[in-house]
């Protein structure tokens, strides 16, 4: 049994899953805004990456890391809800290349103040769970007591939000808003409220993603800068209205890459996005960016 | 009861309603007839806030809706089934009815069981996609969402648009039976005038977005000079 779960394809099989889960999150925290408000957030991993400073740094000065991490999730929340409010709102019925412009914008501008605020950070962000990979009869297997927290994380996260957007009322009424905001006014339903929340959810899902992408490594502004371009990818395959699209790109995501380091060329492995990319859209033409030209707030 | 005073709409230099007034009483039937682009959309649409006027007042009982938001206009219980049915495809049948109960003090089971009762044919199909209905269940769909909420108000644009004679007729009664047991204001948009008329106690006739007449059902259905009006013999 050790031998085989030591094994090259089972090695690469973990590894590309622990890699996948977490691009599967951003990618699910990019559907979900993308369905309820249309807009493609371009500054999700920088947000992220903002309220994880926030939460996390107060690691260093000897708070719980739990207590942190929900610090920083709550960061996250307040930022996504105050970023549309703010930012997005007031382009609702604009050209759909606005609010893209100004979250690239603003993905910079989060990027600087992260960097004039937090000047300098070389420690190590801890983990809460040991990321020393289990060892069976002198074979390494690839996984370790962080990665179960991390994937038993990213699938709890998900089946919560299914379940929230499948079994509740309050899901419904998301769902509505997003598929037909004027029918749902006419039925009481107080749509601008749930674009605030869709950004809230979203946010507060990117935040999670960061915070796991960022623990054992030291904190910088850009950790979340390569895992988003997978996670975008994984998205736009997924066709951006399918939250369960985006987690099947985003999982295949991280195996391709894992496979393509461990047997081909590890300055290929960057492309894995690409290659899911390409494959993708020759299975699913209409892929990227779907059908509904009409939804629009 | 609805009250329009002075009614006036724009579309940037169109102008869609001009200086309409007249009145939908409690627990009648008012319809609205006129030839496409009459502007009877655009009344119903001002009604529940989409649209904003240039000027005019609209009042459900004492209370002004110009300068409420849509959604507030409709939890103070008008309902709207607007044109085209807004029927949600991508929801099933139980979920375009939960979403119509929701926003109000309704009991979700009880108001679906009542909605079921009143429209039968709903009740086999209410686990598949909206999309998967026909013209005639989509409008009865469309008109227990929007009578599930218990509304006092019910404005519908053109419920027979699309139906066979026979549905249609099967519509307008369910509609005058609906109005006399609910007590509701109901407001009827009509290209079928003759339909509308035959039920309807009062009637508006919309022509270029000024009231061409108002009066009883029976009065505009006598008077041959209207028709033209709404029959879309317009000269
Ligand atoms: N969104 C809009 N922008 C510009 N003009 C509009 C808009 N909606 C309606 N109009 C114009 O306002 C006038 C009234 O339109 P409205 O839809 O209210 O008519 P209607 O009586 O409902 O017609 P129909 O019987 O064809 O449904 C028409 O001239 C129409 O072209
Ligand atoms: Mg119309």
């Amino acid at each position: 049994m050790g031998t085989f779960l030591a094994s090259r394809v089972m090695t690469d099989i973990f590894g590309g899953l622990a890699t996948g889960a977490v691009v599967a999150l951003i990618a699910l925290s990019l559907v979900i805004i993308w369905q309820s408000t249309h807009v493609l957030n371009f500054a999700q991993g920088a947000m992220g990456m903002f309220a994880t400073f926030v939460g996390m740094n107060l690691v260093f000065h000897g708070l719980n890391y739990w207590l942190c991490l929900l610090l920083s999730v709550v960061t996250g929340m307040v930022l996504g809800g105050v970023t549309e409010r703010v930012l997005i709102r007031p382009l609702y019925g604009k050209p759909e290349i606005n609010p893209i412009v100004v979250m690239i914008g603003f993905l910079g501008v989060i990027e600087a103040v992260i960097a004039s605020i937090w000047t300098t950070n070389i420690t190590m962000l801890p983990s809460p769970f040991s990321q020393i990979y289990y060892q069976s009869a002198g074979h390494t297997i690839l996984v370790s007591p962080f990665i179960f927290y991390e994937v038993a994380l990213v699938a709890i996260v998900v089946i919560a939000i299914a379940l929230l957007f499948r079994r509740t009322n309050l899901g419904l009424q998301m769902r509505a808003a997003a598929l037909a905001p004027e029918v749902s006014r006419l039925l009481g339903v107080r749509v601008g409220r749930l674009l605030t929340l869709g950004w809230i959810l979203s946010t507060g899902v990117g935040t999670l993603a960061a915070v796991v992408v960022s623990t054992g490594q030291v904190l910088a502004p850009t950790n979340m800068d390569g895992i988003f371009v997978s996670a975008f990818i994984a998205a736009a395959v997924g066709g951006l209205e399918s939250p369960l699209g985006a987690i099947i790109a985003g999982l295949a995501i991280g195996l391709t890459e894992q496979f393509i380091l461990d047997f081909w060329s590890t300055s290929i492995a960057p492309l894995s996005g690409v290659i899911v990319l390409v494959i993708g859209l020759s299975l699913r033409p209409q892929g990227l960016f779907t059908k509904h030209v009409s939804r629009r707030v | 009861m609805i009250r329009v005073e002075n009614l006036s709409v724009s579309y940037g230099a169109v102008a869609a309603l001009r200086d309409v007034t007249f009145e939908a009483p409690t627990g009648k039937i008012t319809t609205v007839i006129g030839a496409n682009g009459a502007g009877k959309t655009t009344l119903l649409r001002t009604i529940s806030g989409l649209v904003k006027p240039r000027q005019g007042s609209i009042r459900l009982g004492e209370f002004e809706l110009i300068g409420t938001a849509t959604e507030e206009i409709a939890r103070r219980g008008v309902g709207h089934v607007p044109e085209g049915r807004g029927v949600i495809e991508e929801l099933t049948v139980e979920e375009n009815l939960r979403l119509g109960a929701l926003a109000s003090k309704v009991d979700l089971a009880e108001g679906i069981a009542r909605q079921f009762a009143q429209f039968p044919a709903l009740e086999s199909r209410r686990r598949n996609y909206a999309a998967t209905l026909s013209g005639g269940e989509r409008q009865m769909l469309a008109m227990a969402r929007a009578l599930i909420a218990r509304p006092s108000v019910l404005l519908l644009d053109e419920p027979s648009l699309g139906l066979a004679p026979q549905v249609t007729a099967d519509m307008m009664r369910t509609i005058s039976e609906l109005c006399a047991s609910e007590d509701l204001t109901v407001i009827l948009v009509e290209q079928n005038a003759k339909s509308a008329l035959r039920i309807a106690h009062d009637a508006v006739v919309l022509h270029l977005g000024r009231v061409a007449a108002f009066g009883t059902a029976a009065e505009i259905a006598a008077d041959e000079s209207l028709r033209r009006y709404y029959l879309g013999v317009v000269t």
